[in-house]
């Protein structure tokens, strides 16, 4: 019988033949580099411990790769029989451990150990290899019919190269911002003081301008050759489906309706992350670090601004993209998305842990009473807040922005953590609302 | 006398080029301040400020393919009409019609790369601490210009009128209800009315104002279709000359101070 959802077809073992083709060309080219750099690495006591050339590994692992194209290019037309596949246990672990606050840890954890690790992973030999672990993941990854099923689909296709670029222009980030870090520590020119010479811009920038702007045509000509514009059936208003899903970019904030009732997550919190952003020269009262690349030099500004974009923008974006199916439950990336799974909703407001569960008595009568440990609480976190913060680990902030750029500071920063706050809430105490007056769609 | 040489010694060329091919230091100088189209450049720039692992060259890209979005939108819209009875069909007609036609990949690909940089270029610029001052109100025009961004890409995704299209504009758009004060859904909106009538319902609050209805329909079509053809690029390329002149204006391309 004919599998309606296989893993693994011709075109999908001939398609990964090309990735695995690619990866020897990128290794073996490495190989040689390693070669020609005279980079060396010793060996173990246990193996004898003599200086062996890093170029022998990568070379052997290169090899390794041309094999497996050519296996992928070989067996194409068994898929049945196929071997390299990703194993069936590693695809249940991964799913048992897909959701949303395993999701959020691990972000959260990954951007600490860049942050913690930004020595170790910029050199270029821990970078290569960590691409290669991604792109080698990838491929294994492929061979299920249902991650094809949502990495596939033309429109999201940009945003797995969107995962590779910024990771890419992170690491460009750290790697200079580091060299400049050193460079500052031992009182030597920045990287961009150096060989700065003033040159005419005809010819070299109208050049590099020209030659860009042929490879992005030729990159936007080969996109469109080969992955077809989506279209699907003609619109109807009364088939909806499921899950029906924003544009790509607005994925993030989607994911925050999850948390935030629409007023919030849909209006008020992308108001605010405009503003905020727009605030951002007026409230940074750090002169240094201006034009160039430095992490040192502007700790708190770099990872506020990266926590922002890296796990609460571009990691939302992913899971809402990828990982968000039917009815808008979380769905591991190798899960089939099943319109029947069951999400189990047992949320509670704050009212109802305050006066039920702690005083034990029903819920008063009156709205305002009902709310009012919530409102406090809201109205503390805002009101008192920032001013423990001028007091404590704010103090020098405080000083230098004034009060009036303080105020708008705090508040926004308070914002900012409102959102893994409120999931961290949800997670532990299945907390709904903060304040719930349903009867003027007024819910935190 | 070769036949190039010819050419350039010509009346029309002499005058559509007001002077020699920019071979030398003086010429080269002088093309960048008599063309129109390379003026926006300064006639030298410091080398790193240039250099290609500073500056990613993100803004160009977005400008670039700005440039592309305007060009292959306009041929689309040769072949577009935005009524009910046609938006899906001439995209239909579009893809098995026309053949090699790839103008509507390219605008799509185009309009999600465009996004994409646009976010790589704000990187850079917070990440080498570009937006300091002077540059403060630049970084303000460039966030203006990132919300323009994403709305012209949010008013595209309804004009194909497909399943996708309609229904990710109906979920986006459905946050316009809930606006404070003026959403029908929002918070505060009850209070607004007088002598028990509601100034706020579903036939005017903020998303009626969007959509141009109740719900995503002909109007709406017609009025995501205007914003997306002319006003919002309108408005994009004055903010665009605007953002480029004060790169100039505010010390240049950004450096160490």
């Amino acid at each position: 019988m004919l599998d309606p959802h296989p893993d693994l077809t011709s075109g999908v073992i001939h398609g990964l033949g090309y990735l695995y083709a690619l990866l020897f060309c990128m290794n073996a080219y490495w190989a040689v580099r390693s070669f020609k750099l005279g980079y060396h690495f010793r060996l173990p006591k246990s193996l004898g411990g003599q200086d062996v050339p890093s170029a022998g590994p990568w070379a052997m692992y290169a090899v390794l790769l041309l094999l497996v194209a050519l296996a992928h290019f070989v067996s194409a037309g068994r898929p049945d029989a196929f071997l390299i596949r990703l194993p069936g246990w590693l695809q249940d672990l991964v799913n048992v451990f897909a959701d949303p606050i395993s999701y959020f840890a691990l972000s959260t954890v990954l951007f600490v150990a860049m942050i913690w690790l930004r020595e170790w992973w910029v050199k270029p030999t821990a970078a290569w290899v960590l691409l290669n672990i991604t792109l080698v993941s990838m491929g294994l990854a492929i061979t299920d019919y249902d991650f094809r099923q949502i990495v596939g689909k033309p429109d999201n296709v940009p945003i797995v190269g969107m995962l590779f670029i910024v990771a890419f222009f992170t690491w460009i980030y750290f790697k200079r911002a580091n060299d400049n870090d050193k460079r500052i520590a031992e009182g030597r020119p920045l990287f961009e003081q150096e060989n700065n010479e003033k040159v005419l811009v005809w010819p070299d920038l109208v050049y590099a301008e020209l030659i860009c702007m042929v490879l992005i045509t030729v990159v936007l000509v080969a996109w469109g050759i080969v992955l077809e514009a989506p279209l699907e059936e003609a619109a109807n208003a009364a088939k909806t489906p499921n899950p029906s899903k924003a544009p790509w970019y607005f994925l993030g904030l989607q994911e925050m309706l999850v948390y935030y009732d629409p007023w919030l997550a849909g209006v008020v919190f992308p108001s605010v992350i405009l503003v905020g952003l727009m605030a951002i020269p007026y409230i940074d009262f750090n002169k240094r670090g201006s034009g160039y690349y430095s992490f040192n030099e502007r700790k708190f500004a770099v990872i506020t601004f990266l926590f922002g974009f890296l796990p609460l923008w571009v990691a939302m974006i992913i899971l809402g993209t990828f990982l968000r199916g039917p009815n808008w439950n979380f769905f591991g990336i190798f899960e089939y998305w099943d319109t029947h799974k069951l999400a189990v909703l047992d949320n509670v407001n704050l009212s109802d842990l305050f006066w039920t569960s702690m005083l034990g008595q029903a819920l008063p009568g009156n709205m305002f009473l009902r709310e009012l440990p919530g409102i406090l609480l809201v109205l503390g976190y805002f009101a008192i807040l920032p001013g423990l913060m001028a007091a404590t680990v704010f103090r020098k902030f405080f000083h230098r922005m004034g009060f009036i750029r303080f105020v708008v500071f705090s508040n926004l920063v308070l914002l900012m953590v409102a959102l893994p706050l409120k999931m961290v809430l949800r997670w532990t105490f299945n907390l709904k609302y903060i304040v719930a007056i349903p009867e003027y769609f007024f819910n935190i | 006398m070769s036949v190039g040489e010819y050419i350039r010694n010509s009346q029309i060329w002499k005058s559509i080029f007001r002077h020699p091919a920019p071979y030398d230091r003086r010429n080269r100088t002088v093309v960048m301040l008599t063309n129109f189209f390379l003026h926006l450049h300064p006639v030298n720039v410091k080398q790193q400020g240039i250099a290609l692992s500073y500056t990613w060259c993100m803004g160009g890209i977005t400008f670039f393919l700005f440039l592309v979005e305007t060009i292959t939108g306009v041929l689309l819209m040769f072949y577009y009409r935005p009524t009910l009875e046609w938006a899906f069909q001439d995209i239909l007609l579009l893809r098995d019609v026309n053949t090699l036609g790839i103008m509507r990949e390219i605008h799509r690909w185009g309009a999600h790369a465009m996004v994409i940089t646009v976010w790589l270029h704000m990187y850079r610029v917070f990440l080498t601490g570009s937006y300091k001052p002077p540059r403060e109100f630049n970084w303000v025009i460039g966030v203006l210009l990132l919300v323009l961004t994403l709305l012209l890409s949010f008013t595209g995704y309804l004009l194909p009128w497909d399943q996708l299209a309609i229904w990710a504009i109906t979920v986006g758009s459905n946050m316009a209800r809930a606006t404070p004060f003026l959403g029908h859904e929002g918070p505060g909106a009850a209070i607004l009315n007088i002598g028990g009538f509601d100034l706020i319902t579903n036939a005017s609050d903020a998303r009626f104002m969007l959509l141009g209805g109740r719900f995503v329909g002909e109007a709406t079509l017609n009025r995501f279709y205007i914003l997306h053809c002319v006003a919002i690029p309108l408005v994009v390329a004055g903010l665009i000359a605007v953002h480029f002149w004060r790169v100039r204006k505010d010390g240049g391309i950004s450096q160490p101070l």
